[in-house]
């Protein structure tokens, strides 16, 4: 596993049914592009997070592919609707296999 | 005489350009609720530089920078705080012991930031915030020293900084620190380098000029560590003290030295009654 790797989400406790909610994620990740060199001239391997999804109440709200462009860091903001109450679950998928899982819960009334 | 003619036309061109620039009056406030001052009637040893506002960096930057720093899950910064509260809790060293070992919650730096550097009585100088933790850690804990400008050190200070947002910066500039603090003046309007330029050639003559594509501030360290985007990581003051003189072309003094830490003094009270606002964000 990377090390310091820590998701962050933001999202809002409750909403109305049918509400438009922005949230916000973020995980620290340095996002290694497989391009640079080390000071010995050795091709640092790439490690970047490559998949970001988020379900909620199991159904698909967001997938996104990742690829080795993308700074570190990487940092989405987006809209979903919100029809009822449940959890919101991110993923994020590394290169070397780790997946990192955070859940909020959203209250709907 | 027509180079003479080309020089004020070249003038006239320039003019328009200079008047676009300037600190705006936009406010600051973080996550909806820290109310930041950054701007402030300038401390009474200021009043020879003829500057009335001491006015926060923030001011001079964009609206998309200025908007990444309203909101901690929006500033790049305070990743690096998270990463500093693990090492706040990591023992290390001889000693078996951590910053909690000693300072329990991090919230118990409260108000540390906005005095320092300040005098060390036991010690007998000035001690910046790097200093003071590069104490803690070798002879409190028997750790090794972390790099003057470091990253570690960096984060740590942003984690120290962010309990005292929204305090007003208030270091002492007479009693036992007089001497440094006139040192650091002294070097404040010393020009260095091939371009002869002293700090105050730029942040305190021309701030809100463009220097080339910058945006000149005044200079002001309240929101130090800053997140710069230009490198995407927390630049420490001795860090961009370093950088500032090697733009004048000189050799530089280093991060931590006796020079640095009197100019840190110096600048740190040209910024009295500004809030502290670290760990800021700037481009």
């Amino acid at each position: 596993m990377a090390s310091g790797v820590k998701p962050r989400v933001k999202a809002p406790k409750s909403a109305d049914a049918g509400e438009v909610v922005t949230i916000k994620t973020l995980i620290s990740h340095k996002m290694e592009s497989g391009q640079r060199k080390d000071s010995d001239g050795n091709v640092i391997p790439r490690s970047i997070i490559n998949r970001f999804t988020c379900d909620f109440n199991g159904q698909n709200v967001i997938d996104v592919e990742l690829f080795p462009a993308i700074s570190t860091n990487p940092y989405f903001e987006f809209e979903a609707t919100i029809p009822e109450a449940g959890d919101m679950k991110f993923t994020w998928y590394d290169d070397d296999g780790s997946v990192y899982e955070e859940t909020k819960t959203v209250a709907v009334g | 005489m027509k180079f003479k003619a080309l020089t004020v036309a070249a003038l006239t061109v320039a003019m328009p350009v200079m008047a676009l620039a300037g600190p705006d009056d936009d406010k600051l406030v973080i996550n909806g609720e820290i109310e930041i001052v950054t701007k402030a009637a300038a401390p009474a040893h200021m009043e020879e530089t003829g500057i009335d506002t001491v006015m926060s960096g923030w001011h001079f930057r964009a609206d998309e920078t200025q908007a990444l720093e309203m909101d901690d899950f929006d500033n790049p910064g305070m990743i690096f705080v998270d990463q500093a509260i693990d090492a706040w809790n990591m023992a290390e060293g001889s000693e078996g012991k951590s910053c909690a070992s000693c300072h329990d919650d991090p919230s118990s730096m409260a108000g540390v930031r906005a005095v320092y550097p300040k005098w060390n009585e036991a010690a007998g100088e000035v001690r910046t915030l790097a200093m003071q933790v590069n104490d803690c850690r070798v002879n409190k804990m028997g750790a090794d020293k972390w790099k003057y400008a470091g990253g570690d050190m960096a984060s740590m200070e942003a984690l120290i900084s962010v309990q005292s947002r929204g305090m007003p910066v208030n270091v002492a500039t007479d009693g036992p620190v007089k001497a440094v603090w006139e040192q650091g003046k002294e070097l404040y309007y010393t020009r260095t380098g091939q371009l002869d330029l002293s700090c105050a050639s730029c942040h305190e003559q021309n701030y809100g000029n463009m220097i080339r594509a910058d945006h000149l501030s005044q200079g002001q360290i309240n929101g130090f560590p800053t997140y710069r985007l230009k490198n995407a990581k927390l630049n420490t003051v001795h860090a961009r003290f370093k950088g500032c003189i090697r733009d004048t072309r000189a050799e530089t003094y280093s991060p931590g030295s006796a020079e640095f830490v009197a100019l840190e003094l110096y600048v740190a009270s040209r910024g009295n009654g500004l809030s502290v606002e670290g760990p800021s964000v700037r481009n």
